[in-house]
Formats: structure tokens, C-alpha cells, sequence
């Protein structure tokens, strides 16, 4: 399994979009690596700087309905070149939730009130997530400690190393 | 109890049921196109499984970009033609004969009642139309496509949506879709299908309902769906006419996939639009929209008329009402892209493209093009576009650039005017 834990890098809004997470004129590289410097690019959020607020971060904190927008694995791919394995969020868009799943990577979604402590944590949070618990605490101004419940199946695919890994045995 | 035609599909293509509310679905039809494909054909390559479930099944386009504009998008184009040819996909498409696949696909009669289909691509939910389940996935989804032929899901919960009244005229199937989704928002409908039900549906054309089920997943929705029937069986006949006995046989056997009377609805909604009038988007996210007459005078840099959502033969005939015998503003920059060469054709026949052309129209191949910001009509920062396709994030037609989204005819009319207008007058 992939690293599940890591400093939060927090992303104060919702519905943010595919286009803001990797803006489509990047779509024709053919490598992942390639879209490692644009992670985030057109993401316009008060003092926001994506060049320097994403190196050494983990794991994405954020609103509701995250990843809207366009089937790009892509925006799932570039939180992946620069180590970012979990997002938690208040909800999420079903293709790239889904693409977390199939790519082995954690799609964690908690209550508003959950997501309202971690933003309260300050800026300098290390988050570590136990997959087997269903649990993840949180290290800020104070630790915190939330369940969250994965479906079973995306839990396998987690677990497996994603969905082709998965299909290729099962199906 | 009864079932929607979601459930009904579902189960008629169970492959298996890893926990309760997952469920594996074998596919009818896989598509692929060039930006989220090639990183799957390299992966399976990588790993010595480059191989395909059905040659038949699988349906192949270039069309984000194309003809290439660069080396990159060589190379993609590249990567997908050599796979099509080495696996012997009959139904590959390239330049000259490729449009835009949620246009170009139905056309060829590849969507039936009842199919379940998947794409990389998030508007496959167009499909929908046709009375299938129709969904957009990731590359690995469309990856374990390629090579199994299955997809998982979550069991379906639908949204009934039933459209009464009549529309009015210059009032479109866009500005039905841009009003549910500002009353639905971006995520009201997310893990749902949206079921388009009602005298005002079943009036539409299959080119409406197209729009319609298009901009679902702008509401968050895996799918729109819409009952498949007479229009669905014309629309279709010369692709099934050796199936059927008679058309009226097809829209009989087309009624085993109509939701039951009894069955279960996740919610249900109704809109009356003998009121609604054109609608338009006014900031970054599909659901925010206004009535166009609160946008008068809104001035636009550039007007694009295409997409999957509305670059077909309806949608430009629309638009040449507004523009025959007229010329667009001296300000505007006006880009035709009819979705498919069939439509383009069409256009030509009906001399629809010497009227966008007298009026000042670029018209370029078919082509996903500027709709999202790849080729064919890129903003430059801080300009203005009244588009007919289907998103308006920031950025999305070029960094820094504002898009409008809106009908056809609006759009005509605001490349006329020069600003964002109310086309009804023009009629």
C-alpha cells in the first residue's frame, strides 16, 4: 500500500474543479511525472501559491464536492508525482473519487464539523490515516482523532494496489 | 417492486456483487479518445497485458485535438492509431472522418436501449438519451474497460425529473439543462442518475435530449437517462431495421427498459417550463445561471458554437436563424465547429455554413477544440466568451478567459450584438 500520512496542505473552498487541479492544455503529456510542476496551477485561493505551498505536503484537506468537473485521471495523477496519497474532504465528485480508489489512493470523507477541526488545527498539521482502524489523528495546535467509514469495495481496491490489480484476479 | 431502467439495465448486466452495494457490470460498448487513452495503452503494454476484451465493442476517436497542432498531440494521436490498428478496431476514427465522440458515436448507431457504455470522458453521460446507462470513468477504469470488459459501480439511486408545460419559443433544451442544474447545483445529483421524464421530453428530439443528458454531470450525475421510444426508434431504424420486423415492433420491444410505474425514486422533481426563458451562466460553476434578460448588455470578445453539447445539425439551424442575412459585430470573433462531418455536410447542403460565413463565422473542423482550451479558439486573459458548451471554470477556454455558457440561439444573438443579448428578438 501506498504512504497514507503527511503534512495537510489545506484548501479552503468547494467544488474545486478538474481544470484547477490540472488545467487541460497539460492533458497531452503521456507521462505522469510530466505533470508534476502544474499540480494546482489555476487554483485561485486568497494567498494560495501552488509553486510553494504543495512541496513536502501529504495529505489535501478540503470543502465539499471536490475534483468536480472533467474524468481526468490526471488530477488524481498529479497529487500521486508529488506524494500526496489521501485527499479528506466534506464530499466528493463520484469519477474522481473513484479514481482515488482504482489508483490505490484514499478518498476520506468527514462530516462539516470534522472538517471545520482540522482547518482549526493552524497551518502546520502532520496527518496519519490507519487504513485497518478507519481512523486518522491529526497533529496542529491540538491532536485530533476521527473515524471514517470506507465502502468495502473501494476498501479492496485500496488495499490491493487499485482496481486493475483488483479486476485482474477477480474478473 | 417496481424498477427504473437504470435498475432494469443493472441487472441485465450484473457480473458480480463484490459487497452489497457494489455492483461489476459487463460493458457493451467501450470508447476511448485521444487524451485519456494513450496512458492506458502504455500501461497495459507495461505490464504485458495488451490486449482487448472485444474488438467489436471497442470505439475509438481522435477528437479533443485534432488534426494535431503539435508533437505531443502527434504522438498521442500516434499511440491510439497504432493500437486501434494493431488490435483491428474497425470503428476507429481519424482525421476526416472524426467528430466529436458524444456526437460522432450515436450517429453511427453505436448506442442502444438498454447498452451499458463507459468513456474517459465525463460528458459520456450524453449517451444517456438513448435509454442506456452511459458513464464517465478514469483512465484505469477505462483501462480494466479495455482489457476485461467491466466497470464497477455503486447501485443506482435515480432522480425522477419531469418536464411539463411547452417550451417557448427561442427556449432550448440547454436552457432546460442550465435551470435544473442551478436548482440542482453542482452537486445535487452527485451518485445519481438524472431520469428526464414528461410531455416536454418526449417531445424533444434526440439531439435535445443529448443536451439534456449531456450537462447531467454538471449536477454531479453519473448519468442522465431518457425513456428510449418512437423518436429514440427513428432516430436509430437504419441501424436496427434488420432487427425489427417493423419500427413499431422496435418501440414496443424499446418499452422493457421504461421505469415501472411502481418503482423507487431516490427523489423526484418537476419544472414546469412554459415560463422559462433563456438561460445563461454568469460566474465559474455550471449551476450559476441567470435569465439572460439580467445579463443584457454584457459585452463578448469571441462566440463558439459547438461541443458535445450543442454542435449539432438542430443547434446550427438554430443559430443560422439569427444570423441569416445578418453580420456579427465588428468586436466579436465568431467560431463555427460542427460536431461531426455528417453534421458539417449537412450544414453545407442546407447552405447553413454560407450563412454563418456571410455573417463573419471562422468555421473549423470537428473538433472538441477551445471548449476546453486546447485548440481552435483559446481566450487570452480576461477575455469573454458566449459559448454553447457545457463548463465554465475558470480558465477552462484558456487561462484567465470568462466563459458564458448558453443556447445556440444566444449565442447568435450575442455575436450579432456583440454582448450578451436576448435573442428572442431576432425571431
Amino acid at each position: 500500500m501506498k504512504n497514507f500520512s503527511g503534512k495537510a496542505l489545506f484548501l479552503d473552498r468547494s467544488d474545486i474543479n478538474t481544470d484547477e487541479i490540472i488545467p487541460a492544455k497539460y492533458l497531452t503529456e503521456n507521462t505522469k511525472m510530466a505533470l508534476q510542476p502544474f499540480v494546482l496551477e489555476d487554483l485561485k485561493l486568497g494567498g494560495f501559491d501552488p509553486r510553494r505551498d504543495v512541496a513536502g505536503k501529504g495529505v489535501v484537506v478540503t470543502r465539499a464536492n471536490f475534483g468536480c468537473g472533467s474524468s481526468r485521471e490526471h488530477a488524481v495523477w498529479v497529487f500521486e508525482v508529488n506524494d500526496i496519497n489521501v485527499v479528506i474532504a466534506e464530499s466528493f465528485a463520484r469519477i474522481f473519487r473513484q479514481n482515488m480508489y482504482n489508483c490505490g489512493m484514499l478518498a476520506i470523507e468527514l462530516p462539516r464539523e470534522e472538517i471545520n477541526t482540522l482547518f482549526g488545527l493552524g497551518d502546520d498539521v502532520e496527518i496519519s490515516v490507519d487504513l485497518a482502524k478507519g481512523e486518522l489523528t491529526a497533529k496542529g495546535s491540538k491532536s485530533v482523532t476521527c473515524r471514517f467509514i470506507l465502502n468495502e469495495f473501494d476498501r479492496k481496491l485500496v488495499v490491493a494496489g487499485g482496481w486493475l490489480a483488483y479486476a485482474d484476479k477477480n474478473y | 417492486m417496481g424498477k427504473t431502467i437504470t435498475e432494469k439495465i443493472f441487472d441485465a448486466h450484473r457480473r458480480d456483487n463484490p459487497t452489497p452495494d457494489n455492483v461489476i457490470l459487463d460493458l457493451d460498448v467501450v470508447m476511448c479518445h485521444e487524451i485519456t487513452t494513450p496512458i492506458a495503452i502504455t500501461d497495459l503494454e507495461t505490464r504485458g497485458m495488451d490486449r482487448v476484451f472485444d474488438p467489436d465493442k471497442i470505439k475509438v476517436v481522435i477528437d479533443h485535438v485534432t488534426p494535431s497542432k503539435d508533437s505531443k498531440t502527434a504522438t498521442q494521436a500516434k499511440i491510439l492509431r497504432d493500437w486501434a490498428r494493431r488490435h483491428k478496431l474497425r470503428d476507429f476514427f481519424d482525421v476526416g472522418r472524426n467528430g466529436v465522440c458524444h456526437a460522432l458515436f450515436p450517429e453511427k448507431g453505436f448506442i442502444r436501449p438498454g447498452y451499458t457504455v463507459i468513456m474517459g470522458d465525463s460528458h459520456t453521460c450524453t449517451h444517456g438519451a438513448f435509454g442506456a446507462f452511459a458513464a464517465g470513468v478514469g483512465t484505469t477504469d477505462l483501462e480494466v474497460g479495455i482489457l476485461k470488459g467491466v466497470c464497477s459501480f455503486r447501485l443506482p439511486k435515480t432522480i425522477k425529473i419531469t418536464v411539463t408545460g411547452s417550451l417557448p419559443k427561442g427556449v432550448y433544451a440547454k436552457d432546460v439543462i442550465l435551470s435544473i442544474i442551478k436548482q440542482l447545483t453542482v452537486n445535487g445529483a452527485t451518485d445519481a442518475i438524472m431520469e428526464f421524464v414528461g410531455p416536454v421530453v418526449e417531445k424533444m428530439s434526440m439531439e435535445s435530449r443529448m443536451t439534456l443528458c449531456n450537462m447531467a454531470i454538471e449536477a454531479g450525475a453519473t448519468c442522465g437517462v431518457c425513456l428510449p421510444d418512437r423518436v429514440t426508434a427513428e432516430y436509430l431504424w437504419p441501424f436496427i431495421k434488420d432487427e425489427y420486423a417493423s419500427l413499431e415492433q422496435a418501440v414496443t420491444d424499446f418499452k422493457q427498459w421504461h421505469s415501472d410505474p411502481d418503482a423507487v425514486y431516490w427523489k423526484q422533481l418537476a419544472y414546469d417550463v412554459s415560463e422559462l426563458v433563456p438561460q445563461v451562466t454568469y460566474g465559474f460553476k455550471p449551476d450559476e445561471v441567470r435569465d439572460v434578460t439580467e445579463m443584457e448588455g454584457r459585452p463578448v470578445d469571441q462566440v463558439y458554437l459547438g461541443s458535445c453539447t450543442n454542435g449539432r445539425i438542430e443547434d446550427l439551424r438554430e443559430a443560422a436563424k439569427v444570423l441569416k442575412g445578418r453580420t456579427i459585430a465588428d468586436t466579436v470573433r465568431g467560431i463555427l465547429s460542427p460536431a461531426t462531418p455528417q453534421v458539417y455536410n449537412q450544414a453545407l447542403a442546407e447552405g447553413i455554413i454560407s450563412i454563418f460565413m456571410e455573417a463573419g463565422f471562422c468555421v473549423t473542423n470537428p473538433t472538441c477544440g477551445a471548449c476546453l482550451g486546447m485548440s481552435t479558439g483559446v481566450l487570452a486573459e480576461g477575455e469573454i466568451c458566449a459559448s454553447t458548451t457545457n463548463r465554465n471554470f475558470n480558465g477552462r477556454m484558456g487561462k484567465g478567459g470568462i466563459v458564458h455558457l448558453m443556447s445556440p440561439l444566444s449565442a447568435a444573438a450575442a455575436a450579432v450584438a456583440g454582448h450578451l443579448t436576448d435573442p428572442r428578438k431576432y425571431l
